[in-house]
């Protein structure tokens, strides 16, 4: 935690400016109006219960989701006007952690990582693409499991397989999906550290999608409470806890309760 | 009471019918659209040959064992079963022009797609099926790579390149199943047999064959990527992508087999 507090944040520069987001799927509307700014630097963790939309959000900041209305500002760029060739060009710049980290399972550990870099950097020698593979492993720790298929990995190996293929093309923003989640205690803590690592050492702003108080409490420099598409309260840990609104209150009573 | 009863029953029926007409016709605009990406596609940079060449040969070993059992156990059969009949018209020398035809023209590309279809596009079906479901597919699109043109372009062009020469090949070993069953009844060299079947085939025979295989590894591999790439509801969904992939991809290709036969006839006529 002091190491998180001590990194800069810089509050006059937003990388992601969302304003009036709407998205529905058929008659289930999950987005009713979120507004949103991440800035640069800066941690926020998205809480919230299960279905309330937070995954869908940061769908859309990515572009594999498109919102129904409102305006979606990524590195300055709207995410939804973009042509192919922009989306990917913005995409470099993000990472994306999956909730289930997603690794190819067809691929082992060294495959896993290398693809997106030989895929989008051709002229990369395999030097060049085994040190950067290595260097990400290192980040993660994880320098031994090289050759080792997904299959072969824990849940909290496979987490940091998954964040270690995303930092590999070198993101500006992270987006993690539930990294947490399924984990236990002393896993989840190292993820919530390598979180806070990869904020510090790749200098990354992150949105943090979780229903862990823990995680949200640990990573997030900013809680933005999430409830029915909607955001209640943003703010510091602390101001987000002791604020008087009944459904947030509800959410944190239920998490101690439990 | 029976009457509203009467009504909801209709107002249900009515409900079904609009709501599979609505599922069909959606159905048939997606898979449209899916070819139409393919074409769209496929000419464009980057190729992956290396991935090309990759699937094409996970196709052709795959099934290779199975064709060749199967193609040399149709060749026995056949021959087995039409000898008999050829002997009542005292018409046994036309046996290797009979299989010739009967394989070369007919069942070596069938078969050889009806087993494909059943290993190579369930494997599909499944494999990208299982790559939807637990996200493998959104995570190539968020490191920027296009899955479209990595998974399924590249598929399609395996099963497109490798189920013709399959096909070849299966025919050659089917009609040396029924080479082995001529010559265990009578004395005759290997060559002349091989001669003999294809002196009845002719260039649009040749032709018909290998645009019929053409389309039906086109058609496996469409079906089984567009099956696997929209599959939903989890592990239950990659399962019911494997089995609709081969479901409709058997029907398929019996309907293109009607279709390209019947074309083929036109032209032998003109």
């Amino acid at each position: 935690m002091e190491k998180l507090k001590q990194h800069i944040i810089d509050e006059h520069e937003s990388v992601i400016a969302i304003s009036g987001l709407y998205k529905s799927f058929d008659d289930l509307d999950v987005l009713r109006g979120i507004d949103f700014n991440l800035f640069k630097g800066e941690n926020v963790a998205v809480l919230g219960k299960s279905g309330t939309g937070k995954s869908v959000l940061i769908k859309i900041i990515i572009g594999l989701l498109k919102p129904d209305k409102g305006e979606v500002l990524v590195l300055g760029q709207h995410v939804d006007r973009l042509n192919t060739k922009e989306l990917d060009a913005l995409r470099l710049r993000i990472g994306f952690s999956f909730q289930n980290s997603a690794l190819y399972d067809s691929m082992n550990v060294f495959q896993n990582l290398a693809f997106p870099l030989t895929m989008n950097f051709k002229t990369l020698g395999k030097k060049e693409v085994l040190k950067s593979v290595e260097e990400v492993l290192e980040a993660v720790g994880l320098k031994d499991k090289l050759k080792q298929m997904p299959s072969d990995l824990s849940g909290g190996q496979r987490k940091r397989i998954g964040i270690a293929r995303t930092l590999i093309l070198k993101p500006e923003i992270m987006l993690y999906d539930e990294p947490t989640s399924g984990l236990d205690p002393i896993t989840s803590a190292e993820i919530i550290e390598l979180i806070n690592d990869v904020q510090r050492e790749y200098n990354t702003s992150s949105v943090i999608i979780t229903h862990d108080l823990t995680c949200a409490k640990n990573t997030g420099n900013r809680i933005a409470m999430m409830f029915e598409g909607k955001f209640l309260k943003v703010g510091t840990f602390k101001e987000v806890f002791d604020t008087d609104d009944e459904q947030v209150k509800g959410f944190f009573n239920y998490n101690f309760i439990q | 009471m029976q009457n509203t009863y009467s009504m909801s029953i209709f107002g249900n029926r009515k409900y079904i019918l609009t709501r599979g007409l609505d599922d069909y016709f959606t159905g048939v605009y997606k898979a449209y659209k899916f070819i139409a990406l393919f074409f769209k596609e496929v000419f464009k940079r980057p190729f992956h040959m290396r991935e090309v060449i990759h699937q094409t040969f996970e196709v052709g070993l795959k099934s290779l064992a199975l064709i060749s059992l199967t193609g040399f156990i149709v060749g026995i059969v056949f021959t087995k079963q039409s000898r008999p009949s050829l002997e009542d018209f005292g018409a046994t020398s036309w046996l290797p022009s009979l299989i010739g035809i009967a394989i070369i023209k007919a069942l070596g590309p069938l078969v050889t797609a009806l087993i494909c279809a059943g290993k190579v596009g369930s494997s599909i079906g499944a494999e990208l099926g299982s790559m939807k479901v637990t996200e493998q597919i959104d995570a190539m699109e968020v490191s920027a790579i296009n899955p479209f043109k990595y998974l399924v372009v590249t598929r399609i062009m395996a099963t497109t390149i490798a189920i013709p020469i399959l096909a070849l090949y299966c025919s050659f070993v089917a009609l040396y199943g029924s080479y082995i069953n001529v010559h265990a009844e009578e004395t005759s060299s290997i060559i002349s047999f091989y001669l003999n079947a294809f002196k009845t085939i002719n260039f649009l025979d040749v032709a018909t064959a290998v645009f019929k295989t053409v389309a039906y590894g086109f058609t496996i591999g469409v079906v089984g990527c567009y099956k696997g790439y929209h599959a939903t509801q989890g592990t239950r969904g990659v399962g019911k992508a494997a089995n609709q992939a081969v479901v409709l991809a058997m029907f398929l290709i019996f309907v293109e087999e009607v279709i390209i036969v019947q074309v083929a006839n036109w032209f032998r006529y003109f």
